[in-house]
């Protein structure tokens, strides 16, 4: 069981999805693969298929043009599954929250496991985010197997 | 016959081992020339414990069919290869597998993946006619279709096939890139341009079944690598030697080259690949 635990938290594919973001945050989340960063490092790669990917980064806030196809997205990953939100937009709205067009952050429209503070989000805080992610994945599995 | 079996059983057990960890050795290497320092050598066995535990999605039962059965085939003809059978029948045996991967593909709507099978189509067909002529080349050499015995003629002659065939072999080389899908040639699977066409061929599979398509490339690769061997197989070292440098030389390529159209695939392998291979083949006559 130890070595599937590992294996889950040493393999998270990423999926990212700008919902209208300020492109900030999705230069910060390319940043974390380049070499100074590296996530690979972790096994995480940037998988651009929601069908393969176990973690869903979303940045920027929803509106109702896009709300649909954040549904789509997050519909269309395999179990289990894990959404990030980047950045102050994602977490909450951000400086759009007020506006008459914007639905809010992501957990309007999805559930969201982890909340990553910033503007832009730092990509220390994106890695951080990632794997306090997989740390969450991991419990939900032990809390499976106990139930 | 006990021999037979246990050699069958080896192989299907250490095969997808041995694939494996050249993938790990692979995306390490890939990481270093990049300037990062890249994953643990096991990553892509956690890819595959990970993908395995995941939930099974289908577009339609159709699609996990010809999953098995491209992974049958890549086990079958890795099996063939083994036992030192009939070249053409190995050759055969993985262009079946590769045909119900492109079927796989197309029987779901997704425009991705049936680009992506079409693409795997016209791959096809570029390196089916050369690794056809590699084993005409063969025959024509040893006198024999049969691995076990183009092995008993260099093992006879102490002369390796690489000094006789230098052209087929670079030719061969250069289309078991498509195979192994490297850039320049990644472009039906497309493991690095997702943005093109998402993942292409394998855009459909998830979980398992993803899973399923990867151990079945672990197979081909080990199949390629030991086309490569047979060009020096007297001796086990030298081998080795040249299994080593072909794959060093294709990491290279793969990260010095940008991916190149489907035109430019045919026309290199078609005109310049068989153009090489027809001289070398030219030659042995004449000389």
């Amino acid at each position: 069981m130890s070595l599937i635990n590992k294996a889950i938290a040493g393999s998270p594919w990423l999926v990212h999805c700008n919902c209208g973001s300020c492109n900030g945050c999705d230069i910060e989340v390319l940043a974390c693969l380049t070499p100074v960063y590296d996530v690979e490092r972790f096994g995480v790669v940037n998988i651009g298929n929601p069908k393969h990917a176990d973690v869903l980064v979303v940045s920027g806030s929803v509106n109702p043009r896009n709300e649909r196809m954040l549904k789509n997205i997050y519909e269309q990953m395999a179990d289990p599954k894990l959404v990030v939100a980047v950045g102050a937009c994602a977490a909450t709205g951000g400086i759009f929250r007020e506006c008459y067009n914007v639905l809010g952050g992501v957990d309007k429209v999805i559930p969201v496991d982890v909340y990553v503070p910033g503007c832009a989000a730092r990509p220390e805080a994106i890695i951080d985010g990632v794997v306090l992610a997989v740390e969450k994945l991991k419990e939900k599995l032990s809390g499976e197997k106990g139930a | 016959m006990m021999e037979v079996v246990l050699i069958i059983l080896g192989t299907i057990l250490l095969a997808p081992l041995a694939g494996g960890l050249l993938t790990g050795v692979d995306r390490i290497i890939t990481a270093r020339m990049q300037g990062r320092q890249g994953p643990p050598l096991l990553q892509p066995f956690y890819d595959l414990i990970k993908l395995w535990r995941k939930e099974a999605q289908i577009t339609n039962t159709l699609q996990v069919f010809y999953a098995v059965i491209y992974l049958v085939f890549a086990v079958l003809s890795l099996v063939l290869f083994v036992l030192g059978q009939n070249l053409l029948l190995i050759i055969f045996v993985l262009t079946i597998g590769s045909g119900a991967m492109v079927l796989g593909a197309l029987s779901t709507p997704s425009p991705y993946s049936q680009i992506g099978a079409n693409r795997e189509i016209l791959q096809m067909l570029a390196y089916d006619p050369i690794l056809l002529i590699t084993a005409v080349a063969l025959y024509l050499v040893t006198g024999s279709f049969k691995l076990s015995e183009v092995v008993a003629y260099q093992t006879a002659s102490g002369q390796p096939l690489l000094f006789v065939l230098p052209l087929v072999f670079l030719t061969m080389t250069y289309v078991l890139t498509i195979k192994m899908r490297k850039s320049p040639f990644d472009i039906s699977a497309s493991h690095h341009a997702h943005q093109e066409i998402v993942r292409g061929i394998t855009t459909e599979y998830s979980g398992p079944y993803l899973a399923l398509l990867e151990i079945a490339h672990w197979f081909e690769v080990v199949l390629v690598l030991g086309l490569v061997a047979i060009f020096w197989a007297n001796s086990w070292l030298m081998a080795l030697i040249l299994v080593g440098a072909v794959f060093l030389l294709e990491l290279l390529l793969d990260n010095i080259t940008a991916r190149l159209t489907y035109r430019w695939m045919l026309q290199s392998t078609w005109v310049v690949g068989m153009g090489l291979a027809v001289l070398n083949i030219a030659y042995l006559y004449l000389a």
